[in-house]
């Protein structure tokens, strides 16, 4: 048995979505920023901290971005293989869904045509760069994650020799964050995927960036090594805002695939303090 | 305590200000990013007329959401300053004195703030609803066809700010990392 999802149903939700990512501010952001208020030991940095939560009010209750970079609209699209899709074009009514949702929610339009010359701006955010996964079922879910170009500009793919092994890996990370600095708009998620090949160790550094913050890692080994970077990362000094202060990350989340034999790829993304992210199953 | 710091700058308000220093900026700043300061040093290299005049003026890097009905401005939050850095240095020595936006500036940026008396502030990056606040007026005064991009002029209360290049060679970005470092 197949089920029909209409088009204009994907488009509705894809508006909606947009908007909510860049007004409301997710309650495990939250509650980890609150945490973060009482562990913090800078003085500034503890302000920093309030100001942005301080900010989520203001966004949720006067309609006003998060931040003024609304971000590339990124979808991700579950598609159960038992879903028939009516009424038109599934990527059409996703961009569809962008250009209203960024429209008529006055997001900004952060996307230009012919990137490296003209650079005309596309007036609606879109293309939106959509990822689409076949999965069982008969559902269809759509994540919508406006990525601001601060933190995606500190993204980092490093082909490390299998030798580094788990050290190897440490050490990239504590570097990407490092050298990032302020630039990422810290405190930070840090989304780290190791393993696969060079463009399936980035695919999963975003993808893990989607996790709820506090939901433990299901895999020891992978929960265990989160720990450890979260700590060392906080310890490098950077603080919110790159101000100085023990909270450089709310959380690092860690993502693996296997490899070739020759090969240890690590994926890495930053995501900045308002860690944008909206879901919808259809 | 933030420090009530009052726009335009004068010469003896930049020399008080050190790295670290929390303030609350008052009058008049204009808005620029990537596209419209080509376009300010293509006037300035051309001897055709400039936006504004820079003598003692401060530049946010920052690119609006759109105003919805009723609102002075949408989200108005900093934009990456590294990306300001090959033009900032010859606005310093056209006169500017303030420079707003969010992360590191490069060594040459560093010395031209030495060099020409002028001061690097960090707005908060990603609080841009709760700056936007601050805005009580805000006009394009050039570049339209820019968009998000266009000139603006803005007149600001209490915009809260800290001070991270000061005309000492103070550098909050070094020092704050450096205090609470432990590796």
């Amino acid at each position: 048995m197949t089920r029909d999802i209409r088009i204009d149903h994907i488009t509705s939700t894809v508006a909606r979505l947009c908007q909510e990512a860049n007004l409301l501010l997710g309650q495990d952001v939250v509650s980890v920023l609150k945490k973060a208020v009482d562990t913090e030991v800078s003085p500034l940095a503890k302000e920093t901290l309030q100001q942005i939560l301080v900010n989520a009010d203001i966004s949720a209750r006067e309609s006003i971005p998060l931040c003024q970079d609304c971000g590339t609209a990124v979808v991700l699209l579950r598609l159960g293989q038992e879903v028939r899709i009516s009424g038109g074009d599934l990527y059409e009514a996703v961009q569809e869904g962008v250009r209203q949702g960024y429209t008529e929610g006055y997001l900004r339009k952060s996307i230009v045509l012919q990137p490296f010359s003209k650079r005309t701006n596309t007036k609606d955010n879109t293309p939106a760069i959509i990822h689409t996964d076949v999965v069982p079922g008969d559902s269809l879910e759509i994540v919508v994650m406006p990525k601001g170009g601060g933190s995606e500009n500190m993204s980092r793919l490093v082909m490390l020799s299998p030798a580094q092994g788990r050290q190897g890996v440490i050490d990239a990370v504590l570097k990407a964050v490092d050298e990032a600095g302020s630039n990422p708009c810290p405190p930070i998620v840090v989304g780290v995927g190791i393993g696969g090949n060079a463009e399936k160790a980035m695919m999963l550094s975003k993808e893990a960036l989607l996790r709820p913050l506090g939901d433990p890692n299901p895999d020891p080994e992978l929960a265990e090594l989160e720990s450890e970077l979260l700590q060392r990362v906080n310890s490098l000094g950077i603080g919110p805002q790159g101000f100085g202060g023990t909270t450089t990350a709310l959380a690092v989340h860690v993502a693996s695939f296997p490899c070739h034999i020759a090969s240890l790829p690590v994926g890495i993304n930053l995501l900045c303090h308002s860690a944008r992210h909206k879901e919808a199953v259809l | 305590m933030p420090r009530y710091i009052s726009l335009p700058l004068t010469d003896e308000t930049v020399a008080s200000l050190s790295a670290g220093d929390n303030v609350l900026l008052n009058g008049v700043m204009y808005v620029a990013r990537d596209t419209a300061h080509k376009r300010i040093v293509e006037a300035m290299e051309q001897g055709t007329q400039l936006p504004f005049e820079l003598e003692g003026q401060t530049v946010y890097y920052m690119g609006p959401s759109p105003a919805r009905p009723g609102q002075v401005i949408g989200s108005a939050g900093p934009t990456t300053s590294g990306r300001m850095d090959s033009y900032a240095p010859r606005l310093m020595a056209a006169g500017l004195k303030g420079m707003i936006g969010k992360g590191m500036r490069s060594a040459v940026v560093k010395e031209a703030i030495k060099k020409y008396g002028a001061v690097y502030f960090a707005a908060i990056g990603g609080a841009g609803a709760l700056i936007s606040k601050t805005v009580k007026k805000s006009e394009i005064i050039a570049f339209e066809e820019l968009g998000a991009e266009a000139v603006l002029r803005l007149e600001v209360e209490d915009f809260p700010a800290i001070v991270i290049n000061d005309v000492h060679g103070g550098d909050l970005y070094q020092n704050g990392k450096a205090r609470y470092r432990s590796v």
